[in-house]
């Protein structure tokens, strides 16, 4: 296997304009939550918030300008792995926030 | 037993060393210790005497070629099962020794037991079940799938090296210092540094963490190698179901295992540089710690159990001379258990205090997981069914698992109620549970692939009267150590116990003694069967000369054995599920092709042994705290890697003439065979061509 010659075939590889799209993109997304929590400027709630949608908005970023996905057919076992991720990640998170849930009223901890 | 918290600053040369941590008097530990140093020097001086250094090293520890990796990774594994077997050894023999008034309180003292028990847990799982499983993929998926080595052989080569640092650092641990003694999966706050401070969980983390980044790899490897290298013609639903398996155990493999990573770095944190992950204190939360391990640890059961059903359904389907009963029905099983493993991991600790809907949510998911696994059953069952049995030793094995893994997922199903567990958590029936699907359902499958497969990678068949001896050691063996473990867990023992207390035990250790004993005889007799073969490896009784020698379905059988390095001369056209069954039969199987064009191969590398055991003394810095080792070793890594990112010099080609010379005595050796299907043309003749309304089969 010669790293210097195999690319995988029907792959973009994308264009620097993409690459600098998204660099700028991720650093914005990291630093608004970095602001927020360093100066305390909004609620808590707010806060929280913010993290989290600018944490799935960096998941996507880094996806479509770094990863070039894309609908495309020839792309399906990249959607496809995508798509299984997801859902993993989906079932982890949504799975151990309603576990702690239950336990912190249960065991009355966090109280 | 050693001290090694009691140095507080460490030194800067030698960082918390000093000679109090290798135990020179431990009545148990030294004796081994010595007579593994004498072993080892031996074994040394044998190869330098003998002058196998430059073979071996050119061959083998420098090589890309996924059966040699894979035949590494079983030695290791086999190694590593006689290591951990010997710890239960110990388990049984003190238990047994613990419970009677006339031995007294048995051998072992507190803190050595747990460090047996952790250190058991830690070598079956990580290193004798895993490798092994590994091995096996490494040998025979490649093969399967038409493919001449997986997709990144270099990566193939350092996955095998951390998981080795790995297994060396448990090892290391026997002698210098100690292992965790906390259980096999370090709950928190036990494991954090107020109660451990000693480097026993230091060890646990770093052998966890560097073997298991090494299987995050080999799950990149082998996903992308099943999904991009198949043969032309195999579609997805062609491919045999070992391959499947092993695909979809790799992408379980490729999600958990980060999930493993994460949290032993997290784990780190709190014991190096004083975070609070995982701490009762400052906003830490020790049940995030077993909430996530097992995030990972219950796919981590599919994922060892999974291949070993594949290779359960290669081993029925050519033994019982049948095509596999159900399989597309099996596949979407496996699909199904990929998915479900996701949604069970509660069930490890249904006591820990969630509510009611939390409990029964993840209680009938768990039950609901025992459907796709009950489907394979029936599909292994009947394709027994109106079959020609042939009962091999693999068949031995097969049969052993059906029983013995029916009786586990029962004892399973009992404890995927949320009520039972507030009986049964923690006693030695859930041990016993596990031990029955994991001995029953994993253990036994990939003795059944390794009995099969043996004569592929090795070129020599087993011999088939030891092997069903040692069947029938473990069989018995296994219900002989834990029935009366499951009674003794009923009754109220709880696992892990240093000291039983109760007389009425006293008969059931007794008992299960027997049964690790008769179990220690099935790999005694193992071990002699492997080295009774090899040696008796040109006598035509054991030598497979046609790389065939069960007449079987797949494409792995369709070379010599063991393979060439290019593993097949001419790829074949995949018409079939059964690509090779189907070639017999359209009589075109061991033909010559009109041409041969030549091959491109990867080119050994040093790069995956340097690479890999440079991570040996920076996991070992860091359980010292020897900084400079680790900073040394760091740098050294970073060095090789930018030098291997600058060589260019990474294949080659096999050209014509040396394949048709290898082809043509491998042909030559295949002519003439007259195929089981033809001594058996009238059983055959009902059997329809899997594929007759396949649109995606064209002709060549």
């Amino acid at each position: 296997m010669s790293s210097s010659e195999t690319g995988p075939g029907g792959q973009a590889h994308g264009s620097v304009k993409e690459y600098v799209i998204g660099l700028i993109l991720s650093i914005v997304l990291t630093i608004i939550p970095f602001y927020l929590v360093m100066s305390g400027v909004g609620s808590d709630t707010f806060t929280v918030i913010t993290i989290v949608v600018a944490a799935i908005a960096q998941v996507l970023v880094q996806m479509v300008f770094f990863l070039h996905m894309n609908g495309s057919s020839e792309q399906t076992w990249l959607t496809a792995s995508a798509v299984y991720t997801v859902f993993i990640l989906l079932f982890v998170i949504v799975g151990s926030l309603w576990i702690f849930e239950h336990l912190n009223h249960n065991m009355l901890m966090g109280h | 037993m050693v001290q090694t918290d009691l140095i507080k600053d460490p030194h800067v040369l030698t960082g918390k060393l000093h000679w109090g941590v290798i135990p020179f008097h431990d009545p148990v530990v030294a004796p081994v210790m010595f007579a593994a140093i004498l072993g080892g020097l031996a074994l040394l001086a044998l190869i330098t005497y003998k002058g196998w250094w430059g073979y071996l090293w050119k061959e083998w520890f420098t090589s890309v070629d996924h059966k040699k990796i894979g035949i590494m990774y079983c030695i290791v594994a086999l190694v590593m099962l006689v290591r951990g077997f010997s710890d239960a050894i110990l388990m049984r023999t003190h238990q047994a020794l613990a419970t009677s008034d006339a031995f007294g309180e048995g051998y072992l003292p507190p803190e050595h037991y747990d460090q047996i028990f952790t250190a058991h847990g830690v070598i079956m799982i990580f290193f004798v079940a895993t490798p092994l499983m590994v091995g096996i993929m490494n040998v025979i998926m490649p093969l399967q799938i038409g493919a001449r080595d997986v997709a990144y052989p270099f990566l193939n080569s350092l996955s095998f090296y951390l998981f080795l640092v790995g297994a060396l650092l448990v090892n290391i641990s026997l002698f210098v210092g100690e292992f965790a003694a906390t259980g096999w999966l370090a709950y928190t706050p036990l494991s954090g540094i107020e109660y451990s401070p000693g480097v026993g969980v230091d060890y646990w983390i770093w052998a966890l963490q560097i073997s298991g980044i090494g299987t995050t790899l080999t799950a990149v490897n082998f996903v992308a190698t099943i999904l991009k290298m198949r043969a032309p013609g195999m579609t997805m639903m062609k491919m045999p179901v070992f391959t499947w398996t092993t695909f979809c155990a790799n992408v379980i493999a490729l999600v958990i295992f980060p999930i493993l990573t994460v949290a032993i770095a997290q784990l780190t944190l709190d014991r190096y540089l004083d975070f609070n992950f995982f701490t009762n204190d400052d906003g830490g939360n020790q049940m995030m710690w077993v909430n996530l391990i097992w995030a990972w640890g219950h796919p981590e059961v599919y994922f060892l159990v999974l291949p070993a059903f594949g290779m359960i359904s290669e081993v029925t389907a050519t033994f019982s001379r049948k095509r596999l009963f159900g399989y597309v029905s099996l596949i979407w099983a496996t699909i199904a258990i990929m998915l479900l493993s996701f949604l069970v991991w509660l069930h490890h600790f249904f006591t820990m205090g969630s509510g009611a809907s939390v409990n029964a949510f993840f209680g009938i998911m768990t039950m609901i997981i025992g459907i796709p696994t009950g489907v394979k059953l029936y599909n292994w069952i009947f394709t027994m069914y109106k079959g020609r049995v042939e009962l091999t030793a693999s068949m031995w094995w097969v049969i052993a698992m059906l029983i013995t893994f029916t009786v586990g997922g029962m004892t399973g199903v009992m404890l995927s109620i949320p009520a039972n567990d507030f009986v049964l958590h923690n006693s030695m029936f859930v041990p016993a549970h596990f031990h029955n699907v994991i001995i029953g359902g994993a253990v036994y499958g990939y003795f059944a692939g390794f009995t099969y497969w043996f004569p592929k990678a090795t070129g020599v068949k087993l011999n088939e009267t030891l092997g069903k001896w040692s069947v029938a050691l473990w069989f018995f063996g296994y219900f002989f150590a834990w029935i009366p473990l499951y009674y003794t867990g009923f009754d109220g023992m709880t696992r892990r116990l240093q000291y039983v207390d109760n007389p009425d035990w006293q008969l059931p250790m007794y008992i299960a003694l027997i049964g690790v004993a008769m179990i220690a005889a099935g790999i005694g007799t193992q071990v002699i069967n492997i080295a009774w073969s090899i040696y008796k490896r040109n006598d035509p009784q054991y030598k497979d000369v046609t790389g065939d020698p069960w007449d079987a379905h797949t494409l792995e059988w369709y070379t010599t054995s063991p393979p060439q390095f290019y593993n097949f001369g001419d790829v074949p056209y995949i018409k079939d599920r059964d690509p090779l069954l189907n070639m017999k039969q359209e009589g075109i199987a061991y033909k010559r092709p009109e041409k041969y064009s030549r091959i491109h191969m990867p080119k050994n590398t040093w790069a995956g042994p340097v690479l890999g055991l440079l991570t040996l003394p920076m996991g070992f810095g860091f359980v010292w705290h020897i900084w400079w080792m680790v900073i040394a070793s760091v740098a050294a890594i970073f060095a090789c890697w930018v030098k291997l990112n600058f060589e260019r010099d990474k294949d080659y080609y096999v050209e014509v003439p040396e394949v048709e010379r290898i082809e043509d005595e491998f042909l030559k050796s295949n002519e003439g065979r007259s195929f089981y299907f033809e001594k058996h043309a009238k059983y055959y003749k009902k059997w329809k061509p899997t594929d007759q309304n396949d649109s995606s089969v064209v002709a060549k």
